[in-house]
């Protein structure tokens, strides 16, 4: 079939409800969002129109900076984790009979669709003092007496590597079903111990998906909103935690869409960087 | 190969991990008395009677599903025009709709969110339970837009074509060819946009938080003022059901396939 060019109205007509759907309701509030950072806050209401750099110059406080790195260092902890999880797990799973490999999507997509608040709820319990693993620990004669393990920040990166599991194997799975697996057996054929081959071969071939996921799950664990809140002291309060903070409990929307505006610059700096390594991968194919 | 016990062991310690806290919740979910004890103190399937028998909770379900029953079929609506057009003409300007369907998926959720509460601010419509489908549609429409892209990208044109000789104007290529072969991914879609919506707190937190209660709102504002085994057995509802719908997929469609590996098919 010839793809040709659309020329007519009628031709275009299918595109119109799409693109007036996401220009409205996606372009124009993306843009309402950014024109409303440079607003005023009004108490009364939700802001008032005005043109000040006020809520970005707020950025230049010792706070926000703190909040700021410990944003980033922990979405880089949680990737960082994450894929040194998750990638033995995916490699291993490719190599599971199809229909096993079936019952484990099903069940990673179960646990990657659930809220961040049902998660948040059952890592509180579970690390909690009435229901949680220290009861585990007492009946085995490890601990005196039952401790609840939150909040601190062990708690908040847990709940966090588990929100992002399921989305890092997910990432991973495609490249490492689509292995060639005939370069790991030339070298199992030449004598390399499999965990040698893992390491020599395996990795190497996917040094640029490896890279891309990380990349990847950096960028959705700083979308964390909620968990840090649940399983965290106010000091491992994140970015995004900080935002939905300002804009519904502080009343602040200007404030809060400036930091948005911050969050997607380096949201979309990463997401440039995934590109730019998956692009040298094609390249290099 | 990597020897099977090293294999089936690190995979069994994964499973563990994720099963943990579900194990912990549902255990309790089944407490007789009014706490959150583990081991459960006696027996009783009554929390899970009380999603549909307190008017907040049974409320609530029906708020999230009517939301994402909509939003997810409004999702669709957009994606499949778009995707039909980006595979039937030659336009590569176009893509850059595909790019704004897939722009909301990408960037942190709570941007999203800001960007539709700062919106509907505006517009004057703040709180209506509308704009939550609404936002709720394009913040998920990545998922149709995705799975329908993959579904007509399997299409052979030759079959096109053939239907095209032999006098079959668009419309009839159409409903006769196109429909029943992407009806799957069609499906796989919507079901992926329902479940998602279904857990979604950020984005109907914003738009709708004082207006509508949602399930995940409701969740969150038990959190805050008080603990019920009823959140534990609602969060097993929602875990039976993503479950269900994905376990459904996997059986009537190609789950791999649809998740960017290649089919065995296409191996050969």
């Amino acid at each position: 079939m010839k793809r040709d060019k659309p020329r007519t109205l009628g031709d275009h007509l299918p595109l119109i409800f799409p693109a007036v759907m996401l220009v409205v309701f996606f372009v124009v509030p993306f843009g309402t969002m950014i024109a409303v950072s440079f607003f005023r806050r009004d108490p009364a209401g939700f802001y008032s129109v005005d043109f000040v750099f006020d809520n970005y110059a707020r950025f230049l406080s010792a706070f926000f900076g703190g909040v700021l790195s410990f944003s980033l260092l922990l979405a880089a902890a949680v990737a960082v984790c994450c894929v040194v999880v998750g990638f033995p797990f995916t490699y291993f799973l490719t190599c599971r009979a199809r229909r096993v490999q079936v019952a484990w999507l099903v069940a990673l997509l179960s646990v990657l669709s659930l809220s961040e608040v049902i998660i948040g709820f059952a890592w509180s319990t579970l690390l909690s003092r009435t229901a949680g693993i220290s009861n585990l620990l007492v009946a085995v004669g490890l601990l005196e007496q039952p401790v609840a393990l939150v909040p601190n920040f062990a708690a908040v990166l847990v709940g966090m590597v588990y929100q992002a599991l399921p989305y890092t194997i997910l990432v991973l799975y495609p490249a490492l079903a689509r292995l060639d697996n005939s370069y790991l057996e030339a070298a199992l054929t030449l004598g390399a111990s499999p965990l040698r081959g893992f390491f020599t071969v395996i990795i190497p071939m996917l040094r640029n998906t490896i890279v891309a996921t990380l990349i990847m799950v950096f960028v959705f664990a700083l979308g964390a909103y909620l968990l840090p809140q649940i399983l965290g002291r106010p000091q491992h309060w994140t970015l995004s935690v900080l935002i939905t903070d300002q804009a519904i409990y502080q009343s602040n929307m200007p404030f809060a869409a400036a930091m948005a505006v911050f969050l997607v610059l380096i949201s979309l700096a990463m997401v440039g960087l995934t590109l730019l390594v998956g692009g040298r991968r094609e390249a290099g194919a | 190969m990597t020897p099977a016990w090293l294999r089936r062991g690190y995979m069994t310690l994964v499973a563990l991990f994720l099963l943990a806290p579900l194990v912990v919740v549902a255990g309790v979910s089944l407490n007789e008395k009014k706490t959150l004890l583990f081991p459960p103190e006696g027996f009783s399937l009554a929390w899970y009677g009380e999603i549909f028998s307190d008017a907040g909770w049974r409320g609530a379900l029906f708020a999230s599903v009517g939301v994402a029953a909509l939003s997810a079929g409004l999702a669709v609506c957009i994606a499949l025009p778009l995707s039909w057009f980006l595979w039937r003409r030659w336009a590569p300007w176009a893509q850059i709709f595909r790019a704004l369907g897939v722009a909301p998926f990408l960037l942190p959720p709570v941007i999203t969110a800001l960007g539709f509460l700062s919106f509907w601010a505006t517009a004057g419509f703040y709180g209506a339970p509308w704009t939550a489908v609404v936002s709720h549609a394009i913040f998920f429409v990545t998922l149709p837009l995705v799975t329908l892209s993959l579904g007509f990208a399997a299409i052979d044109r030759a079959l096109v074509e053939a239907a095209a000789t032999m006098g079959a104007d668009d419309r009839t290529v159409f409903r006769t060819v196109v429909v029943p072969l992407i009806l799957p991914y069609l499906v796989s879609g919507y079901a992926f946009a329902f479940v998602l919506s279904l857990n979604e707190y950020i984005v109907a937190y914003m738009t709708v938080g004082f207006t509508l209660e949602t399930l995940p709102i409701k969740i969150f504002n038990a959190l805050r003022y008080g603990y019920t085994p009823t959140m534990a057995s609602v969060t097993i509802f929602f875990v039976v059901v993503a479950a269900v719908v994905f376990g459904l997929i996997a059986r009537f469609g190609d789950l791999p396939r649809l998740l960017g590996a290649w089919s065995a098919e296409e191996r050969e």
